[in-house]
């Protein structure tokens, strides 16, 4: 009775991806509490992102794709309108306008939009692959150009990137020509100097920074060098946990957020670091084989875009922390510190799951 | 459940492929770096991150103290802090820079640009301020503000003593006098803490066990400080009214050999140590600067003449008609005083009779007397840059020299060994080693000349003080004096100089078993008086009477003693320049005073 009540409430989860991910989220638990200087306060307020983030999964796991799909326009549009509203009435913090106050609760409607925008182009695509034409694939790059402006406006580089990269991959997977991605590489490439003249003053600075960290090493430099120290610091097997000298003290800036895997690092060592890189290859292995087992466009395309999105994260947080990119706000999935991140994410696995446990619904 | 069967896009293998492998090639790049970093370059960063938070920590040793004989302070080291900052830590509001800057008395501008400087980590925001000052502006709260503990030498005798103390340079190194030579003993060890420190700057733990620092070690001079300042006023108010260019004392304790007083004008503030070099202000004269004597050397030849059997203190020596030729040379007195004994000789200061004894002497023995008084070798007291003197072999003597030798010229000494040389008169014939540190007990001496003709030689330097002496203003009520006089004119280039003089005093007291010993030499008196009965004398009268009441030493004469010279009697003593022709000093002796 109540087993069957368990396995009735556990159905749309993926037992092998939950298992990667509770495993991942407690790694990230034991580095937070290292990070924090042993702070439970802190380690208790990640838990209940954790709860929250885990309750959106299960409801997200609950929600047929059919539903979402439906509701994949409607999302964007108020993605739009509140990335609108932040761009007109936004609350500035470190010098970014990214926070909407609704009264109750601020919120970043960038996140949303991790979520709302390769679901919008999965719909799109879906709904125009019988007839699809050239055409299309500009009306898809518009609706991913214009909340990427957005972001980059506010300015938010890593997000955007982000977002862009999760669209380009719907666009990908949907079958956009090798030739026109080519093309598109080379315009971008051709226009980048134009690009650069556009970025913000602190963004050209850590692309500068990030060829040559010594050019600044007290400021914009700081971050990178006192990261990859704590990363060689840790040698092969690692200071171990709670014996980082780094973090501990309080040289490693951002030790719990977005460079919280310098921590780790330190900490573990280059056999940790390959542990770590392992667990998330499986998980996005899991997620390749979902989509690759989803059973309808849509479906595929968000699954797809999902997982590679998530491997887009971890490869961008590990190279800037290791100091092969430059410094993006971009938290590691499931280890950083934070709420709104960890709850889009879990949100993303919680499609994840859906897809594939309705997949089964659907064959059955 | 209805749905319409899923249409699926064709996705072609490869594209499934390619997705696959820019995965698997971004974990790899990772994978490379995490190697690079934590495999290969890790020394380099583990160094580097031990950089960060290992710190060696100095732990000042206190630097000794040294005080006079009696425990006078005479250098201490005073706490004093240091305010630095490490700009990136720091978070103040206006008003506290404000009261930072007020505080410091800094314009807060300055402030501010000192705060803001981002990319240093370490800025002196003001050295050197007082503990209590430094406390308030700790009590500011502002985070990034630190104070570090330094010394400060303090010299409380400032320049009276200058020269013997020396001073400490801003590292907390001796640069001078006593302060350098006993760098070592002073100094102590300075501990040490290996720590790791947090980015704050807070100490976290102690990597090793503290290393104590070990305190330097005092030093107590031989000085005291009463009589250094009596020394000191008595000597500058000379060398103010006679418009000198420099002058110096040493006072010895006649039996230990002990330094009691070493005064050295123009003098400098130790306690600020700014333009020490001007008019060679840093300079212990009495022991770095050379000079030929004149006069004073006098009693030396009479008790080498007495030694030599051939004299006896009533022995007489015709020194009419007031000159004598020595080879191709003359020597002049200025007052001739015909057949005189050679007590007279010393009390008259006449030339011509200290050159007809020496004469008779066998340059040998004579040269061995200078030797053996120390004359030409350092007197080995420690102190840096001691000058020797220059007393030449007596192999290259000639006759005229040896003549001239015996009224001090044609040989050079510092003060302080020509008031060595003086302490035989008071110890029976016997030497006594000098020392600037106090001594327990007596040290060894050694023996000169026989104590018979040592108390012969001082009973004729008590004569000089007397009616008929060149030092009547040597005396002191209710203590015998003996003494001798010296005005010799400066050797400078070209030979003697007309108009240049350096008037001296050496004396003992009390005479009937001398305690104190002070030689007193004023360089270049230009006020128009220059004997050293006039010029010299007064200072060692002075300055000895008051010495031997501090030191409360029984008196040896009734309070009448001093006897007022009558108006208008020619006072003072002949002038003692030799008149030579071939001026062998000149090639000899290296210019007098100092070298420029």
């Amino acid at each position: 009775m109540i087993s069957a009540f368990i396995k009735r409430v556990l159905y749309h989860i993926d037992g092998f991806l939950m298992g990667c991910l509770l495993l991942g989220m407690l790694v990230g638990l034991c580095v937070l509490y290292s990070a924090s200087g042993q702070s439970l306060e802190r380690v208790g307020a990640q838990m209940a992102n954790m709860a929250a983030a885990l309750a959106v999964m299960w409801v997200a796991a609950n929600i047929a794709p059919q539903i979402l799909e439906r509701f994949a326009l409607p999302l964007y549009i108020l993605g739009v309108l509140l990335l609108l509203g932040v761009f007109l009435f936004g609350g500035i913090s470190h010098g970014a306008r990214r926070w909407l106050n609704l009264g109750i609760v601020t919120i970043q409607p960038s996140e949303l939009m991790k979520i709302a925008m390769p679901m919008l182009l999965a719909w799109y695509f879906a709904k125009r692959e019988a007839s699809l034409r050239m055409s299309d694939y500009a009306i898809a790059a518009l609706l991913l150009l214009i909340p990427v402006g957005f972001i980059l406006k506010q300015p938010d580089l890593g997000t955007s990137l982000l977002i862009a990269a999760s669209g380009f991959y719907v666009l990908f997977l949907a079958g956009l020509s090798l030739r026109l991605i080519l093309g598109a590489g080379v315009l971008i490439g051709a226009s980048a100097p134009i690009l650069w003249s556009h970025l913000h003053d602190y963004q050209q600075r850590r692309i500068q920074i990030l060829f040559d960290p010594s050019q600044d090493p007290l400021g914009a430099g700081y971050h990178t060098i006192q990261a990859t120290i704590a990363l060689g610091s840790g040698g092969v097997a690692g200071k171990g946990w709670l014996h980082g000298t780094q973090a501990q003290l309080d040289f490693l800036p951002e030790r719990t957020t977005d460079f919280i895997f310098a921590v780790f690092g330190e900490e573990f060592g280059l056999l940790g670091n390959l542990l770590l890189l392992l667990l998330f290859s499986l998980i996005i292995g899991r997620g390749l084989v979902i989509a690759a087992q989803a059973q309808n466009t849509f479906n595929r395309l968000l699954a797809g875009s999902i997982t590679l999105t998530f491997s887009t994260y971890v490869f961008v947080n590990i190279g800037m922390v290791s100091g092969i990119l430059p410094v993006v706000g971009v938290p590691l999935p499931l280890i950083s510190y934070g709420g709104t991140s960890l709850v889009t994410l879990m949100l993303g696995f919680g499609i994840l799951m859906s897809i594939h446990t309705n997949k089964k619904l659907v064959t059955a | 459940m209805s749905f319409s069967p899923p249409v699926i896009i064709k996705l072609p293998i490869w594209r499934r492929r390619t997705l696959l492998i820019v995965v698997l090639l971004g974990f790899c790049v990772l994978l490379g770096r995490g190697i690079y970093l934590q495999g290969i370059h890790k020394e380099f960063l583990q160094k580097k991150g031990e950089a960060r938070y290992s710190r060696e920590l100095k732990l000042p040793a206190n630097r000794g103290i040294i005080t006079d004989r009696n425990g006078e302070l005479l250098a201490i080291s005073t706490p004093v802090e240091s305010i630095w900052a490490s700009p990136p830590d720091v978070v103040a509001s206006p008003n506290q820079l404000n009261a930072l800057a007020k505080l410091l008395q800094i314009e807060p501008a300055v402030v501010v640009k000192k705060l803001t400087k981002k990319n240093h980590e370490f800025v002196y925001v003001k050295r050197r301020i007082p503990p209590e000052l430094a406390a308030q502006v700790m009590h500011l709260g502002i985070p990034g503000v630190f104070m570090q503990r330094e010394y400060r030498r303090y010299y409380p005798a400032g320049e009276m003593a200058a020269h013997v103390v020396g001073f400490t340079g801003v590292d907390d190194k001796g640069q001078e006098g006593i302060e350098l030579v006993f760098q070592n003993w002073l100094a102590g060890k300075a501990g040490e803490r290996h720590v790791i420190k947090d980015r704050q700057g807070h100490i976290v733990e102690d990597l090793v066990a503290v290393n104590v620092p070990q305190d330097g070690k005092d030093v107590t001079l031989s000085m005291d400080r009463n009589i250094q300042y009596l020394a000191y006023r008595e000597l500058a108010l000379a060398v103010t009214q006679f418009k000198a260019k420099a002058g110096a004392a040493v006072m010895l304790d006649a039996k230990t050999g002990e330094v009691l007083a070493m005064v050295n004008l123009p003098t400098y503030n130790p306690n600020n140590p700014v333009n020490i070099n001007v008019n060679g202000r840093s300079r212990n004269r009495t022991i770095v600067d050379t000079f030929e004597p004149g006069s004073t050397l006098k009693p030396i030849t009479a008790a080498a003449a007495l030694e030599s059997g051939n004299f006896k203190p009533d022995t007489l020596i015709q020194t009419a008609p007031g000159y004598l030729r020595v080879g191709t040379a003359t020597i002049h007195d200025t007052h001739p005083q015909g057949l005189i004994t050679v007590a007279q000789v010393i009390q008259k200061s006449s030339n011509v009779g200290a050159s007809k004894m020496a004469l008779t002497l066998d340059r040998q023995f004579f040269w061995g007397v200078f030797n053996q008084l120390g004359l030409g070798t350092p007197t080995h007291i420690g102190f840096p840059g001691e000058a020797s003197g220059r007393l030449r072999p007596y192999k290259i003597w000639r006759p005229i020299e040896q003549a001239t030798m015996s009224f001090g010229h044609g040989i050079s000494l510092t003060l302080l060994q020509l008031a060595r040389a003086y302490t035989v008169f008071a110890n029976d014939g016997e030497l006594r080693p000098l020392s600037l540190l106090k001594l327990n007990e007596i040290p060894l001496g050694h023996q000169v000349f026989s104590a018979e003709t040592a108390h012969q030689v001082k009973d004729m330097l008590e004569m000089v003080v007397l009616p008929g002496g060149t030092a009547l203003k040597a005396q002191i009520m209710g203590y015998r004096v003996a003494g001798k006089t010296g005005t010799a004119h400066k050797l400078d280039v070209g030979g003697y100089q007309k108009n240049r003089y350096v008037s001296s005093f050496v004396g003992m007291a009390p005479a009937s078993n001398p305690r104190l010993i002070l030689a007193v030499m004023i360089d270049e008196p230009s006020s128009g008086e220059y004997y050293g009965g006039t010029v010299a004398a007064p200072v060692f009268s002075k300055v000895m009477e008051g010495a031997l009441r501090m030191l409360a030493i029984p008196q040896d004469a009734p309070n009448d003693n001093v006897v007022i010279p009558a108006q208008g009697a020619p006072e003072g003593e002949p002038e003692e320049a030799p008149e030579v022709k071939d001026a062998p000093a000149g090639k000899s002796v290296k210019e007098v005073q100092e070298s420029t």
